[in-house]
């Protein structure tokens, strides 16, 4: 469906408890609002004043977290400040997100050994998507992703461009620990867990790669705006994998 | 100054006030479950309030320490050094905490505070990551920390006015402002008593007792920002409320968030102790969070004077 040129600019704010505000800059996933959620998120993070802690992108939200207590020094309702704050730096998200959209991202290959111990819920995705194992795991592989986001856990990229017919529902009670490397399925979301955490979705396979590197300048392996492709390789070639 | 660590006690990790500003590559908050505790024990032994402490869990730690020193306990109440009154430690001399007796986690400050490496702006401890604090882990039998030197002592004898400090209990009412979904949970969240699940840990509180179903069933959100404080429903309907180490995007359904000033009592509660919510507008919470930050403002100006 055609959205008028100012459902596109359109931000609505919501309070995440009394120190965090949401900026919806659309819903659902969608690779249109990608690059003014990009913009917007440089805009407020770029020279933070004092009271603002951080802005987290996702999808189609920017977060902005504040300090209600040293806001309120400087007057009453915090929050109205902080959606004023981000009022006045978004004048000028239309060029930021216009330069945005002209700078591709990366094209990054994950190499991923699908099902037997290392995707203990490939099985569990093709029953309930009604496909064969071989399916799924050719139908992932073959597409190609976008990273919306990183976080959940250091460095884990959300990655959008799932094929509508792998979408899976996350498992009713999360794992307790989900090993480091594995790929999953959250509902309509695919993504990679870059460390050993408790996680909620399928898992398919697991990747050799560190996508978290904790010594390293830049310790998350992806940005937002990176390609993504997903190589099927071996359990072997897996062992062999440095 | 060194601490040698005889016993590493139950649960022992390095804290400052948490890692600012790298929430958007997925690196979590941390810092302390309580912050008002950590702050307040480092204001006792006249540290600045973000210098790196000691959080105990349940099972306290048991420190030699080698040169005389200025050392506070915030929080949890322990066997073996009471709560919130600064304390002169010797060269050489023992420090053991026991059990936690009222309360879960207990902040102990050291003057100068611990000198552990600073990570992405913090000196703060992410178990699972690895990451910061003391090799990146809790503390074991045998590790030295390395602390700062400071000839810090109290001037002439004095207590902060007890009535200053939170109410930890082992069943409490923790007050929350709506989440974006708490309608679809119609008034559960309010009606029920839950209990604290022995699963819980730095990440998350888990809540058993009752559960929370969504009418209308279950359509899947998008994810997005969560923080310490969201509580959020997975499709088991055990609430879980997010804590230091929160990931920092999640995608379940968000009933509500722990107001800022009331974290310290929901980190507090031990496993099998329960709480309830009750609601609260934004505009309490923030009055309530001003109230808070005023009264730590008062006592840092009104502690300058009393350390020498």
């Amino acid at each position: 469906m055609e959205r008028s040129a100012a459902d596109k600019r359109r931000m609505t704010f919501s309070a995440l408890g009394d120190t965090a505000v949401v900026v919806a800059l659309g819903s659902g996933i969608d690779e249109a609002v990608l690059p003014r959620v990009r913009a917007l998120a440089h805009l407020l993070g770029a020279n933070r004043p004092a009271g603002i802690m951080d802005v987290v992108p996702a999808y189609a939200t920017v977060t902005v977290f504040y300090e209600p207590g040293r806001l309120a020094a400087n007057g009453p309702r915090p929050y109205e400040q902080v959606c004023r704050f981000i009022i006045d730096r978004a004048r000028h998200l239309d060029s930021e997100a216009k330069k945005k959209t002209a700078t591709a991202g990366r094209v990054m290959e994950i190499p991923v050994s699908y099902g037997g111990e290392y995707g203990p819920d490939l099985s569990e995705v093709a029953r309930h998507c009604g496909l064969p194992v071989t399916e799924v795991m050719t139908l992932h592989a073959k597409a190609d992703y976008l990273v919306h986001a990183i976080g959940f856990a250091p460095g884990f990229p959300y990655l959008g461009g799932l094929p509508a017919k792998l979408s899976t529902p996350r498992r009713p009670t999360p794992r307790g620990s989900v090993p480091a490397g594995s790929v999953g399925i959250g509902g309509a979301q695919t993504g990679v867990y870059p460390l050993s955490t408790p996680g909620g979705w399928q898992i398919i396979g697991r990747t050799p790669l560190a996508l978290f590197r904790p010594g390293s300048a830049e310790p998350a392996l992806l940005r937002v705006g990176d390609k993504v492709k997903f190589r099927a390789i071996t359990p072997e070639e897996f062992a062999r994998w440095k | 100054m060194e601490i040698s660590v005889i016993r590493g006690g139950m649960l022992t990790t390095v804290q400052d006030l948490g890692r600012v500003g790298h929430r958007s590559a997925g690196v979590p908050l941390g810092g302390p479950m309580d912050p008002f505790a950590l702050r307040m024990a480092n204001l006792l032994v006249g540290n600045a309030a973000d210098a790196a402490v000691l959080e105990c869990t349940l099972l306290g730690p048991e420190l030699v320490f080698s040169a005389d020193t200025l050392i506070a306990l915030g929080g949890a109440e322990f066997e073996g050094l009471a709560a919130w009154h600064p304390k002169v430690v010797s060269a050489g001399s023992r420090l053991k905490l026991g059990a936690a007796r009222k309360g879960c986690r207990g902040y102990l400050a050291v003057a100068g505070g611990i000198d552990v490496p600073v990570v992405l702006g913090s000196r703060c401890t992410y178990v699972r990551a690895g990451l910061g604090g003391f090799k990146g882990r809790a503390l074991r039998d045998g590790d030295v920390l390395p602390g700062v030197d400071v000839a810090r002592r109290l001037k002439n004898h004095w207590q902060i006015d007890p009535r200053i400090l939170p109410g930890y209990a082992e069943a409490g009412t923790v007050r929350v402002v709506r989440g974006a979904q708490l309608d679809e949970f119609g008034g559960a969240l309010f009606a029920a008593e839950f209990k604290i699940l022995p699963q819980s840990d730095r990440m998350g509180i888990r809540l058993g007792g009752a559960k929370l179903t969504r009418i209308g069933g279950a359509t899947e959100l998008v994810s997005s920002a969560v923080a310490p404080g969201t509580v959020q429903v997975p499709p088991d309907g055990q609430p879980i409320v997010l804590m230091a180490d929160a990931q920092t995007l999640g995608g379940y359904p968000q009933a509500a968030q722990v107001i800022s000033v009331d974290l310290p009592l929901m980190a507090q509660l031990q496993p099998g102790g329960r709480v309830k919510f009750t609601e609260v507008t934004l505009e309490q919470a923030q009055k309530l969070a001003y109230d808070r930050e005023h009264v730590l403002a008062l006592l840092h100006e009104g502690l300058a004077q009393k350390f020498q």
